[in-house]
């Protein structure tokens, strides 16, 4: 029992982490159709610039703000100068874009940063709680809080606020959304930022379990990928859900099976699910219009 | 014994019943048209029929023999052939290619002589190449072979897309709106075009909404209205179906019909 | 002949001729070592060029097939007692074994499905090569013997230079003569609209699993002659980052294009190899490159200069 309490926890807190990741992925997907794969880098600029900035004397909070709003600025200028100029070109050199991308931001933030790995201190304290005989770090639940109050909050704009309608009209149509007056132009930039935002905050919250360096971002993005499409691409509940399952497969696999293969949990699961189903989990099966 | 048969063939999206019971019968040098309003499942039966959709109910047999739920290919390598009514080109192709990659089952394909680049496939390129040729020329694009199918007009598409069904050599073609978007000159031109491979005993089924081209070249026509067949007969027959004037000729369509 | 490509005699005459001058023009051994590393990389990207260029298929996943070629060529002789020759065909074998089981489901999948798949099987091959340390030897990597043949040592960076760009001019070869085909023309049409290319009786399915096998032999074949020719190997020979490379050299170069390729390996391989003078900013320079190309020169290099000098032309 403690074990799998241990487990669940520790799959849930990472799967949370993909979770985000993946949401960030879904936005930019519904609104532009461009799988961004530099969305690891923003959890990476999340963790590094909290680091640097908290290193350097900001207040914990004001440096976790900073590197928000650093991502998203940076989230910003990729699709003004990369993506955007990129307009009407194929999946595949988008993908090369973005891929692009990550590596200059990863460049970057070697050279502004460093190459070493880095702590935060946990938000209130190291003293694990004792749940059902097993330990469970505060900051884990700072994670599955914070990323389960970003789920709700997007939600709650997508749904309730005229920006939030017209990002999911624009993800629906775009021709149509402009025609109508929405600035999708703007809807784009902002699905980048907030992507970014979202992924930078998920830096945060993991970096005092998990560290972070400037190479963090490649391994995240490729698994928030892989959760995102598990869950069907362009569906944000399937991106969480994708996220979840991902992260406790994950853990489970690490805890009972071995710890060896975790890394390859997420694609040997993606394989399967894909062969089964290729729209995903959650993903509807389109019917070819000819 | 038909050389086509569809029968009692039932569809359905998401509890929308697109086709409900409906089957025909084709022969060789028979021109079918299947017409009906928007939404009648016209298309849909063509999806069919080709194996592109499977059907939840119903059978389809070529010479007798069933082939309900074949793939589009192994229908194609029966002698089954279509066009689309929104165009499916091979836009990074040029025309002429267009067309030969409808010779595809008539090409032998080894690919270790393939990759080898060896006389007896260059000599298959010709080949195909020359007919081809020969088929652009019947469908009037013989001048515009070498050109990229992008640059193409949409009523030479709809031709291009004729020639290419024809290079399968198939015993039944299946023309899906082959006038949509074609002027008069060019709607005769296909009128004629149609009439030419139906006399070398090739079975054609057609929808089509020009009514004037429907009535002019169809032995037999069938009326599909909301999913089910409405009436089936010869064009004079349909065309005096007072269920049919009701349900989707109307005013209009009764005298286009007249002055056909 | 197709719009806006070279003809088969033009590009194969073109590489021959590159063949010819580079070792004239740089005859140190530095740079005949770099030179085989394009055209080994040249080797990979040409049969990625058929799988993402003609069939319209993305694989980003591609590195993996590579390392089985590398790793299989390295592992023969030191477990099996295999010399190196015979367990690169073996190791040919596997990849292309590999492709075709796992080639059916994954090729059933478009778009970003398709590309996690791949990208799935890449790192998946890619962590057996890491983590099953007692048989690759791991992160470390593992040594390889010279390759012996007719009694004699192949050696020496002018000896390997041959043999791999005789390679890249042989895979360009078959590559073109298969574009001018039955099975070349059904690609490139499935490409288009899979629908239109099966009713006139192509087997999607079956094509696809073709060039996919295809594309994983030129891979296995490319990291085979790495293999033998760096005489060490580590697990980066698989990795997602070379699967990326090998895109972007296709992408870069033009897709659909022969020649596009082998520019493409030629760019991304020299580049890396010149931007060591960065020192650190070697990374930052080398996405800043790649996003500034695909911004700028979407269609790739081959057929964006190609439209350029036609256009100048017509003028």
């Amino acid at each position: 029992m403690a074990e799998f309490v241990q487990l669940l926890f520790a799959g849930l807190t990472t799967g949370a982490v993909y979770a985000l990741v993946a949401l960030g992925f879904t936005l930019i997907f519904q609104a532009s159709e461009v799988v961004n794969f530099a969305q690891g880098e923003f959890v990476m600029l999340g963790g590094m610039v909290t680091v640097f900035a908290y290193n350097a004397g900001v207040p914990l909070p004001l440096a976790a703000l900073l590197a928000v709003v650093v991502a998203a600025a940076t989230g910003t200028l990729l699709h003004s100068l990369a993506i955007a100029p990129a307009k009407g070109a194929t999946v595949v050199t988008l993908i090369i874009v973005t891929i692009g991308a990550s590596i200059l931001i990863r460049g970057l933030a070697q050279i502004i940063f460093d190459k070493q790995f880095h702590a935060l201190p946990a938000f209130s304290g190291d003293e694990p709680l004792r749940v059902f005989g097993a330990a469970i770090l505060p900051q884990s639940l700072w994670v599955l809080g914070g990323s389960g109050t970003i789920v709700l909050g997007l939600w709650l704009f997508m749904e309730r606020t005229l920006l939030g309608k017209a990002v999911r009209a624009t993800a629906a149509n775009r021709l149509a959304a402009e025609l109508v007056g929405i600035d999708t132009r703007l809807v784009l930039t902002l699905a980048f930022a907030v992507s970014a935002a979202i992924g930078a905050v998920g830096g945060i919250l993991v970096t005092p379990i998990t560290l972070t360096s400037y190479a963090v971002g490649t391994l995240l993005a490729l698994k928030g990928f892989a959760a995102a499409m598990l869950g069907g691409i362009g569906n944000p509940v399937g991106a969480v859900v994708g996220g979840l399952v991902l992260g406790l497969l994950e853990a489970f696999a690490a805890g009972w099976i071995s710890s060896t293969y975790k890394d390859g949990v997420a694609f040997l699961v993606i394989l399967l699910v894909l062969f089964a189903l290729p729209q995903g989990l959650l993903g509807r099966a389109a019917v070819g219009r000819v | 014994m038909s050389l086509l048969e569809a029968r009692g063939l039932s569809i359905a999206f998401g509890g929308v019943r697109a086709l409900e019971q409906v089957g025909f019968t084709v022969d060789r040098g028979e021109v079918l048209a299947i017409i009906g309003p928007n939404g009648a499942g016209k298309t849909t039966l063509f999806n069919v029929v080709t194996g592109l959709y499977r059907a939840h109910g119903g059978e389809v047999r070529l010479d007798g023999r069933d082939v309900t739920g074949l793939p589009p290919h192994a229908l194609a390598a029966r002698g089954l052939a279509r066009t689309f009514q929104n165009l499916e080109i091979f836009f990074r192709m040029s025309a002429l290619e267009n067309v030969m990659v409808g010779r595809h089952l008539k090409e032998r394909r080894r690919l270790g002589a393939e990759l080898l680049g060896l006389p007896s496939v260059l000599r298959e390129n010709r080949e195909s190449r020359a007919r081809s040729r020969d088929l652009l020329a019947f469908v009037g694009l013989e001048e515009r072979a070498d050109e990229p199918a992008t640059g193409l007009p949409y009523g030479a598409l709809k031709r291009l897309e004729i020639a290419r069904a024809l290079a399968c050599e198939p015993r039944i073609l299946m023309l899906d709106e082959p006038a949509a978007g074609c002027n008069p000159v060019e709607t005769e031109e296909i009128d004629r075009l149609i009439a030419a491979i139906a006399r070398q005993g090739v079975a054609v089924v057609l929808v089509e909404h020009d009514m004037r081209l429907v009535m002019r070249i169809s032995d037999r026509v069938l009326v599909l209205d909301q999913g089910r067949r409405l009436a089936e007969g010869t064009p004079s027959q349909v065309r005096s179906d007072p269920r049919v004037i009701d349900a989707y000729l109307g005013r209009h369509g009764v005298a286009a019909a007249h002055a056909a | 002949m197709r719009p806006g490509t070279f003809s088969k005699l033009a590009i194969l005459g073109t590489l021959l001729l590159v063949l010819a001058v580079v070792p004239l023009v740089l005859p140190s051994p530095f740079h005949l070592r770099v030179a085989t590393l394009v055209w080994i990389n040249a080797t990979a990207a040409l049969g990625l060029a058929l799988l993402i260029g003609l069939a319209g298929q993305v694989s980003l996943g591609h590195a993996g097939f590579m390392g089985i070629g590398a790793y299989a060529t390295a592992l023969g002789p030191k477990h099996l007692g295999l010399d190196p020759l015979s367990s690169m065909a073996l190791g040919i074998f596997a990849a292309a074994l590999l492709a075709l089981l796992v080639g059916r489901p994954i090729l059933r999948l478009k778009g970003h499905y398709l590309a996690v798949a791949t990208l799935g099987l890449g790192i998946l091959v890619h962590l057996v090569i890491v983590s099953e340390v007692p048989v690759t030897g791991g992160p470390d990597g593992i040594q390889l013997p010279h390759v012996e043949l007719l009694g004699r040592r192949v050696t020496g960076p002018e000896l390997w230079y041959w043999i791999t760009g005789t390679g890249v001019v042989l895979a360009a070869w078959l590559a073109l003569n298969l574009e001018d085909s039955s099975t070349g023309r059904a690609l490139r049409a499935l490409h288009d609209s899979e629908i239109a290319a099966s009713v006139v009786g192509v087997d999607v399915a079956r094509h696809k699993l073709v060039v996919f096998v295809i594309a994983a032999v030129y891979a296995a074949l490319a990291g085979g002659l790495f293999a033998l020719f760096n005489r060490f190997v580590t697990p980066d020979v698989a990795g997602f980052l070379r699967s990326i490379e090998l895109v972007t050299m296709v992408v870069i170069g033009g897709m659909g294009s022969i020649l596009g390729a082998v520019v493409g390996a030629a760019l991304l391989t020299v580049l890396p190899q010149a931007l060591t003078v960065f020192h650190e900013y070697e990374h930052a320079v080398l996405g800043l490159l790649i996003v500034l190309f695909m911004v700028f020169l979407r269609q790739g290099i081959v057929p964006g200069l190609a439209g350029r000098v036609v256009r100048r032309r017509s003028a």
